[in-house]
Formats: C-alpha cells, structure tokens, sequence
C-alpha cells in the first residue's frame, strides 16, 4: 500500500475520512431524487456505486464532496463540516470532466497551483501523475485535441496529482469504446494498488465486479443493498438487487 | 477632379516616403490609444469577469451602466474629463488638460465598458462550462475569475482589439481634451478633421489610408484570433 505521487502523504494525516452522510434528501418537482439515511465512506478499497440511471448514484457522490447541497441531511468529512481547505484533499473526476484550454501537463499542474505548490513541484509531481496515467508522451499536447479516453486519463491524473485522500469517479469509463475502457480501469487499478481509496460510480455490472470490494445498489433514490463485493455479486440479498444482476429494469 | 487625383497622389507619396509629420501624428495616435487599451484592459478584464461570476448587490445596476456607457458619445466623455482636469476642476492642479495623458484619459473611460461587457459575456458562457468543474478542483471565486480569463484569452483579445477601434478612430473626445496641438496632441483623427477644413487634402487623405489600413489589419487580426479561437484546442 504505497502512494507514490507523494512520499509525504505517507506520513499526512488523513482530513477527510471517513465521509459520512447523514438524513440525506432531495426532492426536485415532488420526485425524491435522494433519500439516504445514513452512508458512509470509510476508505477500505474501492466501494462501488451501482444502478440504473436516475438511480441517485452521482447525486450521493456530489453530495459527499460537497458540490451539491442537500435539501435535508448532514455530510461530514472526518467528523467536521465540509470545508474548501480540505476539498483539495478530495479527488473527484466528473462524469463529463472539464479539461483547460491547456496544455495536458498545465491541465494536471493546475490542482498544484490552486494549493499555491512551488512551479518545479508542480512540474514533476505532474510528471509522476501522467506516467502513472501512461500519458508522458503526451504532457505537451492540448489536452481537449485528446480522445475521449485519453481526457479521462487526464482528468484522473489531475484528481490525484494532489494525492488526495479519497478519489471519487462518476462513470469514468461512460460513452468510452472497449479499449478505452480497459485502459481506464487499468489506471484505476493501479490507483487502487498504490492505496488511493476509490468511490467508483457505475452502472456497468461487469465494471463493478472487475473493481469492487464492496458494492453498493442504488435504485430510486435509495439504498437498496450493501454489502461485500463477493457476497453481493455472489448472493444478493434484495429483490432489486438480485433484479438488477440478472439484468432486469430496476425502477 | 484633377485637384482630387494630385491629392490622392500626394497623400499616397506622403505615405511612401514616410513624411516626419505624418509619421508623429501616426505614432502620437498608437501611442495614446494603446496605452487606453492597456489601462482599459486593466480595469475591463476583472471588472467584466467579477461582473460574470460574481453575485453582490447592485451587480445588475453595474452591469446595466457598463452596457449603457458602451455608447457613449465620445464628445460627452471628453466633456466629463475636460470638467475634471480643467483649471476650475477637482484634477485642475494636475495641470494634465492638453496634453496627451488627458487623451489617455478619455479613451480608457470611453472603452472600459466595451471590454468589460465583452468579457462579462465571454466569462459568463465559459463559466457554465467550468463552474462545477473548477468547484470540483476546489477553486475560490478569485481562481476562479483568473482561470476563466485566462482560458478565455483567445476571445477576449478580440474584445480588447474592438476597444482598440473604437479608441483609434474617436475624434470627439481627443479634440475637446487634448485640444489638437501641433507636435503635442495632434492625433490622426483630429488632423484629419483641422486638415480637411483647411483644404489640405493631402495630409488629410494621407492619415485617412493610414487609419483604413489599420481598421482592415485590426479587422483581419479578429477574425484570425476567431479562427484561433475556434480551433479544438481551443474550443
């Protein structure tokens, strides 16, 4: 368990887990879209978030990292409120990420800048995040003239390159073809392997059980089963959730 | 007609072989409307990005006097300066009236608003596409303003260049505050105007494709940065 983007996060405390979300609602024209109880993200492993669309999956996400403020509920991080200072400890790759009108290695600098670390930090702990990312060769090129898949990558290496405590992806491999697919979940992995905790939104089954140690079905706004990754996928235990395996609508 | 052709040929000759006066009219001219352009950017750039990305009372007041005072009357601005740095005004003791600080003066008042409306615009179309972007990178409002400016910087530079038009080509506010002084204020635009009253068509036409020439490269630099702008790169 060895983060390499920073040697000093070995020794950081953490500031941001666990995250906990508390009494959690939404309500958008009279639709619950958000109705949690109690969740938390402890940071053993990757926990996976499935389900179908409208699930609730990417709202419980931002609501965690505090980009998105609940109707109704509590989020702490590391038992205090959510706070900017501590935001940059929390990695999150959007959906549809955002790249600059950069140069892809001033896209990965950025993170660093914002947190007022010294130009040649920034630069060679950009360079360690691309290399992880296998896209070195690229450090030079405009990152929105990249595919789809290399922009993920980009947006990855941008979350971690602060070494973040946490990293929250939200559908890091959508709209993205087989291989691209397969060499994002290959850089996933190796964050895994390097002891990043992952929060990975997905609501692709054979995704979550190739990243998943704990899995978590969301369907309607709500929880609907949590559990063990191998447990989960292996034995489900709700009726949606065994409804959802088998490749059934969930509503 | 043949008085008109010898003035063209004049006036072109005049432009060839580089005339001393023409020449210092030119040079006055860029020099006084580039340096409002700077100080104009300066104060535009933030006040257009804060005006996009910021909520405080009385930012749709602000926002609504920038977008009036984009058509204001060069000779009212240089009235409004003339008042200030007059002998009798509140800048009198600065003793800047008819000189070409004066000039400056007028011109970035005159087109402060034209760069802070355009990049109120650009900053604020950007800023949907970067906000919970840049929230999600745990950015303040102050990063902010200077990331969305920055990325912005190949379409704000076409704000700064229509500032730059509209300064090079006023004769309003120049005239009243700088006064038309030979060899100390005297601009193209308002050597243009005393010239042509005196019958000195050539001087007169000279300036005249000088200013043409520098609207069609303004124009051409436009549309390039647009082009630029417009790239995937870029887009």
């Amino acid at each position: 368990m060895l983060k390499v983007i920073d040697a000093s996060g070995l020794t950081a405390p953490n500031e941001l887990l666990p995250i906990r979300g508390t009494a959690l609602r939404i309500e958008r024209a009279g639709r619950r879209l958000l109705d949690c109880p109690a969740f938390e993200v402890s940071g053993d492993g990757t926990l996976v978030l499935l389900g179908p669309n409208g699930a609730g999956k990417t709202l419980l996400l931002k609501v965690l990292a505090n980009l998105v403020t609940p109707d109704a509920g509590i989020v702490t991080w590391a038992g205090r409120a959510p706070d900017r200072a501590r935001a940059l400890k929390l990695g999150f790759v959007l959906q549809k990420p955002v790249l600059l009108r950069r140069s892809t290695l001033a896209n990965v600098m950025y993170p660093l800048a914002v947190a007022g670390v010294e130009k040649p930090e920034q630069w060679s702990r950009a360079m360690r995040a691309l290399r992880l990312a296998g896209l070195e060769a690229l450090a030079d090129t405009p990152a929105r003239v990249l595919s789809g898949g290399e922009q993920r990558r980009v947006a990855i290496a941008r979350a971690l390159v602060t070494d973040p405590d946490v990293l929250f992806l939200d559908e890091p491999t959508a709209n993205l073809d087989p291989a691209a697919t397969s060499a994002v979940e290959a850089l996933i992995r190796s964050v895994k392997e390097r002891g990043y905790p992952v929060v990975l939104v997905t609501h692709d089954i054979g995704q979550a059980r190739r990243l998943a140690d704990e899995a978590v079905l969301m369907a309607g706004g709500r929880i609907a089963e949590q559990g063990a990754a191998d447990r989960f996928f292996a034995a489900p235990q709700s009726a949606e959730a065994k409804a959802y395996l088998a490749g059934d609508i969930v509503l | 007609m043949p008085e008109f052709a010898s003035a063209c040929s004049e006036a072109l000759r005049l432009v060839a072989t580089l005339d001393k006066g023409l020449i210092e009219i030119v040079a006055l001219s860029l020099r006084v409307s580039l340096t409002a352009v700077l100080l104009a950017a300066l104060i535009g750039l933030p006040l257009g990005a804060l005006l996009a990305v910021s909520r405080f009372p009385g930012r749709g007041a602000v926002t609504l006097i920038v977008q009036a005072l984009m058509g204001l009357p060069p000779v009212v601005a240089g009235l409004g300066v003339y008042l200030m740095l007059s002998k009798a005004g509140p800048l009198g003791v600065l003793g800047l009236l008819y000189t070409p600080a004066a000039m400056i003066i007028a011109q970035t008042i005159l087109i402060v608003p034209i760069i802070a409306a355009l990049t109120k615009q650009t900053v604020e179309d950007l800023a949907l596409e970067y906000g919970e972007q840049l929230r999600a990178l745990g950015v303040d409002a102050l990063g902010a303003m200077q990331t969305l400016l920055w990325d912005a910087r190949h379409s704000l530079s076409t704000a700064l260049l229509a500032g730059f038009g509209r300064a090079i080509a006023e004769v309003g506010a120049v005239m009243i505050v700088g006064g038309n002084i030979d060899h100390v204020t005297r601009t193209m635009t308002t050597a243009i105007a005393l010239e042509t009253s005196k019958g000195n068509l050539p001087l007169a036409l000279g300036l005249g494709i000088v200013l043409m020439t520098l609207a069609v490269a303004v124009t051409a630099l436009v549309a390039s940065l647009k082009a630029t702008a417009a790239a995937p790169a870029h887009a």
